[in-house]
């Protein structure tokens, strides 16, 4: 399951953050934050290596004891990331990339929303719903 | 806005909001009789919003940019015939961060009648489509400058500068 999803703009702050035993939050931020070095990393060694893969979705950035940590850049260079416990070993990679797609498709409603004003944290009720789903769903 | 090739409505309703903001926004200064620019510096405004938030919607399914001209190549295709159900007839570019769009056949200026006549009107009909540029081109990380320019009704430029930091 999802233990923590985020969305982090082009500047590397954090739009959102929300993560489920909400009392590790720290943890997650400091998770969250390691992991934009390894997105970055990524992204630089896209264009170099010419007709490799430009795809969106980055795959497992770096896996800890306790979670793995996957990554997505939308072409927009919003970052989102999801941690997963590893614990769960049932996950497959299909799974995890239409959960960024969902991800991405949330976040791009809240873009076209007229009354967000981009840049600012994301307060929206049915971008929690979806996040909450993407975390419940699985567990 | 069109899908699987089938004209919609909303189409025509792009285009009817769009006269209708500019003249809303036209009259609404001219009763403290102040001067045009800020009507456009309006207009250009509510496009760049705008153009954040498509270009977040249109890029969705694409791979990632290789580079500036992918970027602008992605702009005067898929962009354009998003909003405008046709691609930029022409891009030219002089390699150092110039970029000029040319379209034959503005949508937005189609239905204004074609000649000299209203041409000192037409720059109004430009300024939403400058920021609806400059907007999907911020939001995908290059900042620019856009201006417009009409020769002949109803085909225009679009001249986009980027802006090195």
């Amino acid at each position: 399951m999802a233990v923590c999803v985020a969305v982090i703009t082009k500047e590397n702050y954090p739009l959102y953050i929300s993560n489920i035993p909400a009392a590790n939050e720290l943890k997650f931020h400091y998770t969250v934050h390691t992991s934009l070095d390894v997105v970055e990393e990524k992204l630089s060694a896209v264009g170099k290596t010419a007709s490799d893969l430009r795809e969106l979705y980055l795959g497992l950035l770096y896996p800890t004891e306790d979670y793995k940590v996957y990554g997505y850049v939308a072409n927009t260079k919003v970052k989102f990331v999801i941690v997963i416990d590893s614990s769960n070993t049932s996950f497959r990679d299909n799974e995890i990339r239409s959960m960024f797609r969902k991800l991405h498709t949330a976040y791009t409603d809240v873009m076209c929303n007229p009354f967000y004003t981009p840049g600012d944290p994301i307060r929206s009720k049915t971008f929690d719903n979806v996040i909450s789903s993407m975390m419940m769903q699985v567990c | 806005m069109e899908r699987e090739g089938v004209r919609m409505a909303d189409e025509a309703l792009f285009e009817f909001l769009h006269m209708e903001v500019i003249s809303y926004i036209f009259k609404s200064l001219e009763k403290d009789d102040s001067d045009n620019g800020k009507c456009t510096a309006k207009l250009e405004g509510m496009g760049f919003r705008v153009g954040q938030g498509l270009v977040e919607r249109f890029t969705r399914d694409i791979p990632r940019f290789k580079d500036e001209l992918d970027i602008m190549k992605f702009v005067c295709k898929d962009f354009w015939a998003g909003i405008f159900k046709k691609q930029v007839d022409n891009l030219r570019t002089n390699h150092q961060g110039v970029y000029v769009l040319q379209d034959n056949r503005f949508r937005l200026l189609t239905q204004i009648s074609a000649g000299k006549q209203y041409m000192e009107h037409a720059p109004k009909f430009l300024a939403f489509t400058c920021g609806l540029v400059r907007g999907a081109l911020s939001n995908l990380g290059v900042n620019s400058i856009v201006t417009a320019e009409v020769s002949l009704l109803p085909a225009c430029k679009f001249q986009v500068m980027m802006q090195r930091a």
